[in-house]
């Protein structure tokens, strides 16, 4: 069904000014499934999304689509760690990239306020969307990457700072989005959420993969001992 | 935006039918002749009388003549004999055409600490001031009153280029600008007895002399060249002017008062 | 000697006689500043988007250049669109001069780098915060520019009433292009200028104060108007 998968990186090294942000990394993302990436603060996993997004440009190595990088791109979403809100209403925030692809603003509205629905914010409609609490604005940013049902949504830590019951109602949105045929790619800390969403485990330290393995083979055996120190809660050298 | 529209769409209809004039021409006179409010009285009249509608561009002498030489008016009515005959000789007005005359005033403190009330002529009375050198404000501007004043030094003997600026303050600027500077500093000025009469912030001053005929000021009317300026209304310029020099106008020209003093003389050759 | 209270005695007799040539004048000076704002919006606020959406060599210059222009002399401004649109001028045959369109123009002119300016500024700032996102989006440039510019709106509403401000108050270039033409381009600037001129200064200052009123309200209404448009907070 999908277009623009497998997504297969090849020895992918980011450097920033004279820091090398990823080293030599290469991955290989099936058409199917919930990826969770994981690494402590400042591994590289906000990077590693935005350059497999087309955010950034890697200095060596190639990120590559079974599609042309052009035709892939509107098939990507991408929900920031911070979500960006327009200074709009929550409707047409979510509306937005509906409109941004022409479609018309009759059919884009319903659409929104069906989204709005979905994700719980049907009660704010139509406040500015900079008035939400933090758990509504991740709520606005997955609706906004879900509205033009794309392929593959990249999100970057979407429950950080969320209550428990926020964080699962999320957790529930994505689940189905995943049923629906959406591949996921996701970073968290949250090693329960970790648990229960993922398929596959992708775990980076200092820049560096540490292994991508398939879920229970990740929390059941670890390999690598970075990864084993972040699963026990110790500082991760 | 869209809201900045809807309110000023109705504002801008309502405004523009405000200038659709059919019979219109445009006359660059002096700010002189302007200040003296004979304008007003005028051009009712030669709306009712011509159907014209005459707009009026005041600004100095110098000004008026360049506004005719580029052609953007119809006609000029100046006070500066020298530079409306060069004007006519370069092609540029068809010819000169005298309407009336004032007169200009010595103006200056009541406490007169150059004495200029008690002299006899504008000779005496410019030696007088520069002798005592009370500070003068003079327009600077190459206006048709700052010539007058400029000729009236050098007729006196003296070298007004060589006056130093501690006293002799060239402001540059209008009559009426001029006369706020002079009532400001307490200064000696000379205006034209128009301009004078109607200036309402007169503070100290007060005329000191006026009534030398060197001090006589006249205005001629200039239609501009339709050889030079195809465009301009040459045809309404003509009857302006008939109008300006017949008989009526001459008239009200001459029962024209402030203050029950008459400003202007008519003096028109008839045709 | 004139006061300050004269003056707002004169201006309250002046609009409580609702004199029919002051009428004439608040509206002419109205029509050529608020049409002086849309052109120089329509200009100013792409062009302001523009630049700080788009990347190019003389970028930087551009802005600087822009900047710069913010200081543009008024008078200067006139005496280039008096040359300009002279009968002896380049665009002497459309015979704009002394006509309110010639005051428009030069206003124009005078007003346009000032909201560029703070359209950019307003703009840049957003646009780094909606960067990511629109770049993620596939945005066009154009769509981009659209989108900032109508998520800047209050910023932008606030560069265009700058330079409403600017335009309400100038009397150098309007006088010299518009040449102060009783019924026709005299506006309350330049019917300011001619009554100092006159010593009038009660009526100068009358006039002054009906010029501040009508700064006043037309900020308000614009404020109040854009608000009730858009239903509730922005
Ligand atoms: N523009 C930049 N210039 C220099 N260093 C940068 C730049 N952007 C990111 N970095 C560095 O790259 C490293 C990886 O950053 P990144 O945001 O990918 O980490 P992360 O794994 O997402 O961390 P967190 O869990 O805290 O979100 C960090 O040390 C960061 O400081
Ligand atoms: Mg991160």
């Amino acid at each position: 069904m999908t277009t623009i998968l497998p997504l297969v990186l090849e020895n992918v090294t980011v450097r920033k000014r004279d820091k090398t942000i990823l080293k030599d990394i290469s991955l290989n993302f099936a058409p199917v499934g919930f990826t969770i990436v994981m690494g402590p603060n400042g591994s590289g996993k906000t990077t590693l999304l935005r350059l497999m997004h087309g955010l950034e440009r890697p200095r060596g190595g190639s990120v590559k689509w079974s599609s042309s990088e052009r035709e892939a791109r509107p098939q990507q979403a991408f929900v920031f760690q911070t979500p960006v809100m327009m200074r709009r209403s929550v409707i047409d925030n979510i509306a937005y990239p509906q409109i941004a692809h022409g479609v018309s603003r009759a059919t884009s509205s319903s659409k929104a306020a069906d989204w709005a629905d979905n994700v719980g914010l049907a009660h704010v409609k139509s406040i500015e969307a900079t008035n939400l609490s933090g758990g509504e604005r991740q709520k606005l940013a997955i609706a906004r990457a879900l509205i033009n049902q794309p392929e593959l949504v990249f999100l970057d830590e979407p429950t950080t700072n969320l209550d428990g019951k926020s964080t699962r109602e999320i957790e529930g949105i994505l689940q189905k989005a995943f049923n629906g045929g959406t591949r996921i790619i996701m970073t968290t800390h949250d090693i329960g959420q970790a648990k229960r969403l993922a398929t596959d485990v992708v775990f980076i330290n200092r820049g560096e993969l540490c292994e991508h393995s398939p879920a229970e083979e990740f929390f059941g055996a670890t390999q690598s001992s970075a990864a084993r120190a972040y699963l026990n809660g110790d500082i991760v050298e | 935006m869209i809201s900045m529209v809807r309110f000023l769409l109705p504002l801008m209809l309502m405004a523009v039918p405000g200038w659709v004039y059919a019979a219109e021409m445009r006359v660059a006179v002096t700010t002189s002749f302007h200040n003296s409010g004979l304008s007003d009285v005028l051009l009712p009249q030669i709306k009712q009388d011509l159907d014209i509608d005459a707009r009026l561009i005041v600004v100095g002498t110098g000004q008026a003549l360049k506004l005719g030489r580029a052609g953007d008016v119809d006609a000029i009515l100046v006070h500066s004999k020298k530079a409306e005959e060069l004007f006519v000789e370069e092609g540029y007005g068809t010819h000169r055409r005298e309407i009336m005359y004032n007169d200009f005033v010595i103006i200056g403190p009541s406490s007169d600490s150059a004495k200029v009330a008690a002299v006899t002529s504008v000779n005496a009375a410019f030696s007088a001031i520069s002798a005592s050198k009370p500070i003068f404000v003079s327009r600077g501007d190459d206006s048709g009153t700052h010539r007058k004043e400029l000729a009236l030094w050098k007729l006196a003997g003296l070298d007004s280029n060589a006056f130093e600026p501690n006293w002799y303050r060239a402001v540059g600027s209008g009559m009426g600008a001029a006369l706020n500077t002079a009532s400001g500093m307490n200064a000696y000025i000379m205006s034209d007895r128009a301009s004078w009469l109607k200036f309402k912030n007169k503070g100290d001053l007060k005329l000191l002399f006026s009534g030398d005929p060197v001090l006589f000021n006249q205005y001629a009317y200039l239609p501009v060249n339709p050889a030079k300026h195809p465009h301009v209304h040459n045809e309404m310029a003509k009857a302006l002017e008939n109008w300006l020099v017949g008989k009526k106008a001459q008239t009200m020209i001459g029962a024209y008062k402030i203050s029950d003093e008459t400003l202007f003389i008519p003096n028109a050759t008839p045709n | 000697m004139i006061d300050v209270w004269e003056g707002i005695l004169q201006a309250f007799r002046l609009v409580y006689s609702l004199d029919r040539d002051l009428f004439e004048i608040v509206l002419l000076s109205l029509y050529v500043t608020l049409s002086a704002v849309i052109v120089a919006s329509l200009i100013g606020l792409p062009l302001g988007a523009w630049l700080a959406v788009n990347r190019f060599r003389f970028r930087r210059a551009t802005i600087a250049l822009l900047n710069a222009l913010m200081g543009l002399p008024p008078v200067v401004v006139g005496l280039i669109v008096y040359i300009l649109f002279s009968r002896s001028g380049p665009f002497g045959v459309f015979g704009l001069l002394f006509t309110p369109t010639a005051m428009i123009i030069a206003q124009v002119i005078i007003i346009t780098p000032l909201i560029a300016s703070i359209a950019h500024q307003a703009i840049r700032d957003l646009w780094a915060e909606y960067h990511d996102l629109l770049i993620s989006l596939t945005t066009s440039k154009k769509q981009r520019m659209k989108t900032l510019i109508w998520d800047a709106r209050r910023s932008l509403l606030t560069a265009s009433l700058a330079g409403f401000g600017r335009a309400i108050g100038e009397v150098g270039a309007i006088m010299i292009v518009g040449g102060n033409i009783d019924h026709v381009t005299r506006v309350l600037t330049t019917a300011i200028a001619l009554e100092t001129g006159k010593g009038d200064f009660a009526l100068a200052l009358g006039l002054g104060f009906i010029l501040i009123g009508l700064a006043i309200a037309v900020n308000m209404a614009i404020h109040v108007l854009s608000k009730t448009e858009r239903g509730g907070q922005w």
